[in-house]
């Protein structure tokens, strides 16, 4: 039943990264035939179109969704992966530990680094 | 943690290269674990690169610089190419997991039919609006930067 939930929350998930990462894509990667969320033009990576974006409410919160989202999704499609290939009670363990541990770091890093941001 | 049924994953990783009976849908599965994967990695990384825009300018700058070489921007674009593949097909798995156009459920009578057959046109399609993904984001990234 534990299984079923995560997989629904995976799905739901990949939906999630589908309208954020999608909007993130376009802004990164759409910057020169659309140049959304880049008011000072040239490359959406140029400092000052990063400024604006950290700035502003809406960014910094959708950054934060996204990371964790991603990392839900990203992770547990990684175990399911490595439980897959059939690595005995002992490894699943340390897979889960591993996965649990590094995606809570990760997503602190990040999350600290995006509310940091807001105020450069 | 109560033990799983131990089911035998005779072919293993093997399993991920040939299509077999499942025909072309086996492919794009394989293709969306691989892209999933690098898409992790990268993902790990861009969240340590990112990461240095919490301390100003300069930081940002210098990080930037370590990441601008011509391998780095092959690699972008590969994960650009990773993500619309992915994106593209997992809207399709969502559609097919959550019993959309895979027809409705009818009494076996042969000659059998399969529901791979029903959802094939949407794979047609998802990978055709991918194509067109790839073309604009491949334009943008290689002619205007």
């Amino acid at each position: 039943m534990r299984e079923t939930r995560f997989w629904t929350w995976h799905l739901l998930a990949g939906i999630a990264i589908l309208i954020f990462g999608g909007l993130h894509m376009i802004v990164m990667h759409l910057d020169g035939i659309l140049g959304w969320f880049n008011p000072a033009g040239g490359s959406a990576l140029d400092w000052a179109n990063v400024v604006v974006r950290s700035q502003g409410f809406l960014f910094p919160v959708v950054y934060i969704i996204l990371l964790g989202v991603t990392l839900f999704h990203g992770f547990y499609g990684l175990r399911n992966i490595l439980l897959e290939l059939g690595i005995g009670r002992c490894g699943r363990v340390t897979v889960n530990i591993l996965l649990v541990g590094g995606g809570i770091v990760l997503f602190t890093i990040g999350a600290v680094a995006a509310i940091k941001a807001m105020g450069v | 943690m109560a033990d799983p049924k131990k089911y035998d994953n005779r072919l293993g990783l093997k399993g991920w290269w040939g299509g077999g009976r499942w025909g072309f849908e086996r492919y794009a599965y394989t293709l969306h674990r691989l892209t999933g994967l690098g898409l992790i990695t990268y993902f790990v990384m861009h969240i340590l690169v990112t990461s240095s825009r919490a301390f100003g300018a300069d930081a940002w700058a210098e990080w930037m610089g370590n990441v601008a070489g011509p391998i780095f921007h092959v690699g972008e674009f590969l994960v650009v190419l990773s993500f619309i593949y992915h994106a593209c097909n997992g809207i399709r798995l969502i559609l097919v997991e959550f019993g959309f156009v895979v027809g409705k459920a009818e009494e076996p009578i042969y000659p059998y039919k399969t529901s791979l057959n029903k959802q094939r046109p949407l794979l047609i399609v998802m990978m055709i609006l991918a194509a067109l993904f790839v073309v604009a984001m491949g334009y943008d990234y290689w002619m205007l930067h």
